[in-house]
């Protein structure tokens, strides 16, 4: 008996809870609630993140094309390289540092450059490269480097991961102009504040 | 008001949304830009780009080899 009771209490408590959610349900409908799609629709800019973790020239390419693209539409967009993704950012000329034995062969073996990018498939000892470049040119596809100066003009931020940089051996100096150095809390708050995060690898 | 026209022809993504961007950064509202493009992604892309700017677009034309959209700036 008691235990029919203390269901019936629970089936009472249950019932009042789906009331009491039936009494919400309404409340999404009213004037805050069609508010809240129009936000979602609406024009107010927006922030779109991408960690770009990759080389490839193919893999850049498509982050750069989202990132001026969502600069386009208006939006605020923050480009993180890190590992492999901040072979984008180096200058194509080698920087005079003093450098340990590994971190040499390190600089030495990955790309230096947006002009030097591998493709990821079909790169055929770099040919595969050269003639996409060819082809983008003639299509009047933007180059890389074309697409990372658009990005500059559009505000795109590009910040390059300190931590990533210090295991590759990467200096400051040896990054391209215009490049902010910040950590994973940072990405992290700038997440936050997004709608988007993309993670090109 | 003024009528701006933009030639996008050849482009391609993200250039004509970027030309947009562009002209519409420049004019002022009430502004008609006419925008021509090539780029067969342009005729959805231009009425994305008009719903999330929120400006108005008059007229979208597609005339096989090229596309014209006119856009009231908002």
């Amino acid at each position: 008996m008691r235990y029919v009771s203390e269901n019936k209490a629970l089936e009472s408590a249950g019932t009042q809870n789906e009331k009491a959610k039936d009494e919400s349900v309404p409340a999404v409908g009213t004037a805050e609630g069609t508010e809240a799609v129009e936000a979602i629709e609406g024009s107010s800019p927006k922030k779109k993140t991408l960690i770009v973790f990759a080389d490839d020239l193919d893999k850049a390419i498509a982050a750069f094309t989202i990132a001026t693209g969502a600069a386009a539409m208006g939006d605020d967009v923050t480009m993180f390289f890190t590992f492999w993704g901040l072979n984008i950012l180096r200058r194509q000329k080698a920087v005079p540092l003093k450098k340990g034995a590994i971190e040499r062969m390190f600089g030495a073996l990955m790309p230096r450059g947006a002009g030097r990018l591998r493709l990821s498939k079909m790169n055929f000892f770099g040919i595969g490269a050269k003639m996409m470049n060819g082809l983008m040119k003639k299509k009047g596809v933007k180059t890389l480097p074309e697409l990372m100066d658009l990005a500059r003009e559009l505000g795109v931020k590009m910040v390059a991961c300190t931590m990533s940089m210090d295991v590759m051996g990467i200096a400051k100096e040896e990054l391209i102009d215009g490049v902010e150095l910040a950590g994973v809390a940072s990405y992290l708050s700038e997440a936050d504040e997004a709608n988007v995060n993309l993670f090109i690898a | 008001m003024s009528v701006i026209k933009v030639g996008a022809r050849c482009l391609q993504c993200p250039g004509p949304i970027v030309e947009l961007h562009k002209a519409s950064a420049k004019a002022s509202p009430g502004d008609v830009i006419e925008i021509e493009a090539t780029d067969p992604g342009f005729k959805k892309d231009v009425v994305a780009w008009c719903k999330k700017t929120k400006n108005e677009l008059l007229k979208l034309d597609d005339f096989g080899d090229h596309i014209v959209a006119v856009i009231r700036k908002c």
